[in-house]
């Protein structure tokens, strides 16, 4: 099943939640909506839910060409997963499993026995199968999160929606479900669309990701192309730490903290200023000049516990930037607080001065 | 594992157990525990067959069997429109919702007296809405109808204030989560709202329920007080003490005190079962 909007706006009073927003999903798909808190990725998550309205003049949502844009939220048959999970506290997980099951009406309601059967199934889908008989508060977190999935994927949904799903989780617990859930979703294909703030979980569990910013969406992507290959300088600077510069293009040249770089992208361009970014993993670091095009700095800091060395400098030209290299070579680089270093980039992302 | 023992205190940074334990039982005692005994020992004086003629009589088994039924009634009428006011206050914004807010308490703070003679200058034939009520057949001044209009008017706010912290816990997201899984309506009422806020409803049913057995202020006015027909309990221990019949006062009220602390305790203990979900094991 398919999901595809079409120029959706969203305004809450004065504020404006979403802004003239088109997206589609292909069947089957696992895709992230990735944004800081405030980009309007909820409220795009929960438009297509129909727990919210678009405003009037938007376009149409389709599940598999077909308008949904008129059906509530209990007929769209959406499989719902709240940050909070929302899990109704008065009942057994195995009760709030089989809710969805029992509010049908009653000639499309299984039977007791089939409920019995197909809750079962999905508790131990999710690994809860000994649980059945708890209330959720004598669950932990991702315990919960799992019994609100289970529920979600009783009703037997056309698309899976999840709302920040592993926000409210401890770190370890956050990555092993991320796992989890992204072999889960091989099993099932269902047409899934997971809101984030966080970079990493977009990065490694989506097969596309959508970066939000402002009630837009900035980029549609694989998390490879949205990494390496950001369309705006808000993607740059979202995914991951990044150095920033002021520059200059000029007759194909770009010059920047006392360093001049071929661009022969930029070779037509008017000269203007520029905006430089570049990531800790793209700075070379040498304590001596090597012929390269670099400029000179000064280590400030040197922060060695981690699978990397990151190193907080001082660039002559009054940047701070910060550098990653590998525990190896910073151990033969002999680089140490107070030492000057050269810094040659490797890769430069430039954004047009706006 | 180290031997369980009973412990009386838990470890805690206030300190004061000791002497907070202390006045609260000196408190209760003093206020509660020493006059409900003295009525207790007063009745006990009478011996069994005395006891047994105050309270078997008739005229004051008629004055139980109203006191018990008008006040569950009203109790019930307050728990349903008591659940929608409280509803209509936590859930929506309106112009003038303060007032209305205020307007709840005011049951509370009015003098008993000054009601019932409101409520029966208003309910008489005469009154304004007793008038159009005589029209149509119904009369509810000196009735147990009027009976039940005065327990309900000074029950509301129990009910409304003991269930609105209940209804503002309850969280937006388990209806919406209702209704994403196909639940309409009146089905995430009765299966998802509905039971959360029971307990709630039960403690301020029980609350209405406790309070209208006893009233008497806002009663005696719009009942009229004929015997066997609109004579609650409470009157009919306050004649007895105006014909300085102490002991036969206290036997009706010992029965009414019996009655009233059965009734609170089974709502407790349905509650606590109800609310058996949230107890941790």
């Amino acid at each position: 099943m398919s999901i595809e909007v079409r120029h959706i706006t969203k305004t809450f009073g004065e504020f404006t939640a979403l802004r003239d927003v088109s997206l589609t999903v292909g069947t089957g798909e696992l895709v992230a909506l990735l944004g800081p808190s405030g980009s309007g990725k909820t409220t795009l998550l929960r438009i297509i839910a129909g727990l919210e309205e678009p405003d009037p003049g938007s376009g149409p949502i389709r599940f598999h060409d077909e308008d949904v844009a008129d059906r509530s939220v209990a007929s769209r048959q959406v499989g719902f997963v709240f940050q909070h999970y929302a899990l109704f506290r008065h009942m057994s997980v195995f009760e709030n499993v089989a809710f969805g099951l029992r509010v049908r009406p009653r000639r499309l309601r299984p039977s007791r026995t089939s409920i019995k059967r197909r809750v079962l199934r999905l508790l131990k889908l999710v690994q809860l199968e000994t649980f059945a008989h708890r209330y959720p508060h004598q669950l932990s977190g991702g315990q919960r999160q799992r019994v609100a999935l289970a529920r979600a994927l009783a009703i037997e949904p056309k698309v899976l929606l999840l709302d920040e799903p592993f926000g409210a989780l401890d770190a370890k617990v956050r990555k092993e479900l991320r796992q989890w859930l992204r072999r889960l979703h091989e099993d099932l294909h269902i047409t899934s669309v997971f809101v984030t703030h966080d970079q990493d979980e977009a990065l490694e569990l989506a097969d596309r990701v959508v970066v939000m910013n402002e009630g837009r969406i900035e980029q549609i992507g694989t998390p490879d192309e949205v990494f390496h290959h950001p369309a705006t300088e808000f993607v740059t600077t979202f995914l991951g730490q990044v150095n920033f510069f002021r520059g200059r293009v000029e007759n194909g040249k770009l010059h920047f903290a006392a360093l001049t770089w071929d661009a022969p992208e930029h070779a037509h361009a008017p000269a203007q200023p520029v905006r430089v970014f570049v990531r800790p993993y793209d700075l070379e670091v040498t304590t001596c000049r090597n012929g390269a095009p670099c400029f000179s700095a000064r280590v400030d800091r040197v922060h060695s516990a981690g699978p990397n060395v990151r190193l907080d400098l001082l660039a002559e030209t009054g940047e701070r930037l910060s550098v990653e290299l590998s525990q190896e070579r910073y151990r033969a680089s002999r680089i140490a607080p107070g030492s000057q270093v050269f810094v040659t980039p490797r890769d430069v992302k430039v954004f047009r001065d706006s | 594992m180290t031997p369980m023992r009973m412990q009386w205190k838990q470890p805690s940074v206030l300190p004061g157990f000791g002497l907070t334990m202390g006045l609260t039982l000196t408190y209760l005692s003093l206020l509660v525990l020493i006059p409900l005994g003295a009525l207790g020992l007063r009745a006990s004086g009478m011996g069994w067959g005395e006891f047994w003629a105050a309270v078997s009589d008739p005229r004051v088994v008629a004055s139980y069997r109203l006191s018990l039924a008008t006040a569950l009634a009203a109790a019930a009428v307050n728990a349903v429109f008591g659940l929608l006011v409280a509803w209509v206050l936590v859930r929506y914004r309106f112009p003038g919702k303060r007032l209305v807010d205020a307007m709840v308490d005011l049951p509370f703070a009015l003098p008993t007296a000054v009601s019932g003679i409101t409520l029966t200058t208003l309910y008489a034939k005469t009154g304004w809405i007793g008038a159009w009520l005589d029209k149509v057949g119904i009369s509810v001044a000196y009735t147990p109808v009027g009976i039940t209009v005065a327990l309900v008017f000074i029950g509301l706010p129990f009910v409304v204030r003991t269930l609105q912290p209940a209804l503002e816990d309850l969280e937006r997201e388990t209806e919406e989560a209702a209704a994403s899984l196909g639940a309409n309506r009146w089905q995430t009422f009765r299966r998802v709202l509905f039971p959360s806020i029971w307990p709630a409803l039960l403690a301020g049913f029980a609350m209405a329920l406790a309070r209208g057995l006893g009233e008497y202020g806002s009663v005696v006015f719009i009942s009229g007080n004929l015997p066997m027909k609109t004579e609650i309990a409470p009157l009919l221990i306050v004649s007895k003490l105006e014909q300085y019949d102490y002991a036969g006062a206290c036997a009706i009220a010992v029965v009414l005190l019996a009655a009233s602390f059965a009734l609170l305790l089974s709502i407790n203990v349905l509650q606590g079962w109800s609310r058996r979900y949230q107890i941790t094991t």
